[in-house]
């Protein structure tokens, strides 16, 4: 670019508001991290190792991580049959399903984790029934999977929703008219049209449920080592004051989740650049 | 294959997109369905496609029943006005969709579908395209990639919706002729849907002139250009005067000026005179029916153009042919050669 064009950009406020936009991302994101950074440095490596390689912290980081994948994975197979059907089908009480899909959004975590719990005990509505089954819900790891489920969902609904009411009805005729059945139709012009949305609310819905904390620990009775989050373990660590294994586990969360949205990042760009913009 | 439809009826709500719609397309024939938006051309067109039902009516393929059938086994190409292209594969899956969808009993093998879908390409003329994806490609190109892959499940009927709607007056024209020719060639019956006169006028064997729902003519582009069956397509075919005159004991006048026009066979009344604008000669005051005053004169390739206030008070444009020397303040008289009256 010439000097020229540089000074006549036709948007101007470049300089503003790209200075507001790092110092703002400097305070609230980057200078906290970098601070988590520096207070694991104060351990030596192989500290470090030891505080990780503890069957508490992987116990921990496997619980949080693996049910959150579970439940990502379960919230993007149900949210997409319900944006489907909240976005195809016009029925009664549309309107009011479409907003309780927000409601894990605003319901303070604590008090979802209390209402789960109490649903899901053993004397509960659906604790009672699931019991007799032979099936624990409430203080068990699949306590937290619920948990994660519920916090999860809006994510997908709301990312995937958008891109299903904008997608073009003439493409499903047209596969109609090729001869596609509703099934082929589905799977090779639908979803693929969907796919970069879906591994938008995939990765989002994943990014909740590993963070979450509030209502998971209600539900989840937090037993070491076996339904134990790595957040709680966190917690528990603080509070007995030993600040650098807390720092220790939280770098590892924080990579780990960075590196695992980073790949669903590219995954997404890759399906999206296969799909431009019309 | 030949297309029958009686008394074809489509409502939206109160709104009848087809009011009682009789038609029969022929086999082999390249027919247009002509109209302004809102007449009920592409209902009619969606109906025989599959995609839409009527509420009633009847519609046969050979005589056998279509509306029995959904789109899928109609086997009916579509062809839409945006294209709908999938926007994930490459032009080449987009040809193949069709042949890879088939149940697995006819589907052809892998080497088959490839040699067919090549075979496509390369009547579209647009081979060098099939790694692409569509929105790599221009408006004309993308069109005949949705024809090609309409073309791929060989149907029994080719149906296009405005298909050149969307595309450039230059590309327009050059994908006229072409759908001429390809329709030359591969001769399946075809329907296509249009606003442009002129693209009905050009490309069609025979042209079907709709309005509010109705089918106001259908006859050869010669027929409908020619013999305007009714006022709606005098007005809506070629560039017409239409003035409104009355029919009294013998006499037309034109508000309260009679016109030297031979009033036989017509009832009295108020009816609608129209003349194509190079139908009317210029003559010296006095000479022909009409007489005015020439308010302005524009030059248009090779006819001027003149806006003529008529007495008996009407504005009209005039097309002359340029060595006729006219200025605006001329006192000129006008002679129509061919018009029509219709009631009304």
């Amino acid at each position: 670019m010439s000097a020229l064009a540089a000074r006549r950009r036709t948007l101007p406020g470049f300089g503003l508001t790209m200075g507001l936009t790092l110092s703002w991302l400097s305070i609230i994101i980057l200078i906290p991290l970098a601070g988590l950074f520096l207070k694991s440095l104060e351990l030596s490596p192989e500290q470090f190792w030891n505080i990780l390689s503890s069957r508490r912290t992987l116990n921990a980081l496997r619980v949080s991580f693996g049910l959150a994948f579970a439940a990502a994975c379960v919230n993007l197979v149900m949210g997409s049959i319900i944006v489907w059907a909240l976005v195809r089908y016009r029925f009664p009480g549309r309107r009011l399903f479409d907003a309780i899909v927000d409601v894990p959004f605003a319901l303070p975590t604590a008090v979802a984790g209390v209402a789960l719990t109490a649903l899901f005990a053993e004397k509960g509505w659906l604790g009672a029934p699931l019991a007799a089954l032979g099936i624990k819900v409430a203080f068990t790891p699949v306590g937290i999977f619920v948990a994660m489920i519920f916090i999860g969902i809006p994510f997908v609904v709301r990312t995937v929703q958008p891109v299903l009411q904008d997608l073009d009805p003439e493409i499903e005729e047209a596969a109609g008219s090729l001869g596609a059945s509703r099934w082929q139709t589905i799977i090779r012009v639908i979803l693929p049209s969907l796919a970069p949305a879906l591994l938008t609310g995939l990765a989002l819905a994943f990014a909740r449920a590993v963070g979450e904390y509030g209502s998971v620990i209600f539900i989840a009775g937090n037993l070491p080592n076996v339904s134990e989050i790595a957040p709680l373990l966190i917690v528990i660590r603080l509070s007995e004051f030993r600040y650098a294994d807390a720092t220790a586990i939280a770098v590892v969360m924080l990579v780990v989740s960075f590196v695992i949205i980073f790949a669903v990042n590219r995954l997404q760009r890759w399906a999206r650049s296969r799909i431009p913009a019309r | 294959m030949t297309i029958e439809v009686k008394n074809l009826v489509k409502k939206f709500g109160s709104f009848a997109a087809l009011d009682g719609v009789d038609l029969k397309v022929d086999n082999g024939e390249l027919l247009a369905l002509l109209g302004p938006s809102g007449s009920g051309k592409t209902t009619l067109l969606r109906i025989i496609a599959g995609l839409d039902w009527p509420d009633s009516g009847e519609v046969t393929f050979n005589g056998e029943d279509a509306l029995a059938q959904g789109a899928r086994e109609r086997h009916v190409g579509f062809v839409f006005q945006h294209y709908a292209l999938f926007r994930h594969m490459t032009v080449f899956e987009n040809v193949a969709f069709g042949l890879r969808v088939q149940p697995r009993a006819v589907r052809k093998d892998e080497a088959a579908i490839r040699a067919r879908v090549k075979e496509l390409l390369d009547l579209v003329q647009l081979d060098w395209l099939a790694d692409r994806y569509p929105s790599q490609l221009s408006g004309g190109q993308r069109q005949r990639i949705a024809l090609a892959r309409a073309l791929a499940i060989e149907p029994r009927i080719l149906l296009l919706d405005e298909p050149f709607g969307a595309l450039d007056a230059k590309v327009r024209k050059e994908l006229r002729r072409w759908l001429r020719s390809l329709h030359h060639e591969i001769n399946v019956t075809s329907i296509f849907v249009t606003h442009d006169q002129e693209e009905a006028l050009e490309v069609a064997n025979r042209v079907v002139v709709m309005d509010k729902g109705r089918i106001e003519q259908i006859g050869s582009p010669d027929d409908v250009y020619e013999s305007p069956a009714s006022a709606f397509v005098h007005g809506f075919i070629g560039e017409s005067i239409e003035l409104p005159i009355q029919v009294e004991a013998g006499v037309i006048r034109l508000g309260d000026r009679p016109l030297r026009l031979a009033a036989d066979g017509l009832a009295p009344g108020a009816s609608k005179l129209f003349v194509r604008r190079h139908d009317m000669l210029v003559g010296p005051p006095g000479s022909g029916a009409f007489e005015g005053a020439v308010q302005h004169v524009r030059n248009f390739g090779p006819v001027q153009r003149a806006e003529v206030a008529l007495s008996g008070g009407e504005t009209v444009e005039i097309d002359a042919p340029r060595d006729k020397e006219l200025r605006a303040g001329d006192t000129i008289g006008l002679e129509p050669r061919r018009y029509r009256i219709f009631a009304g």
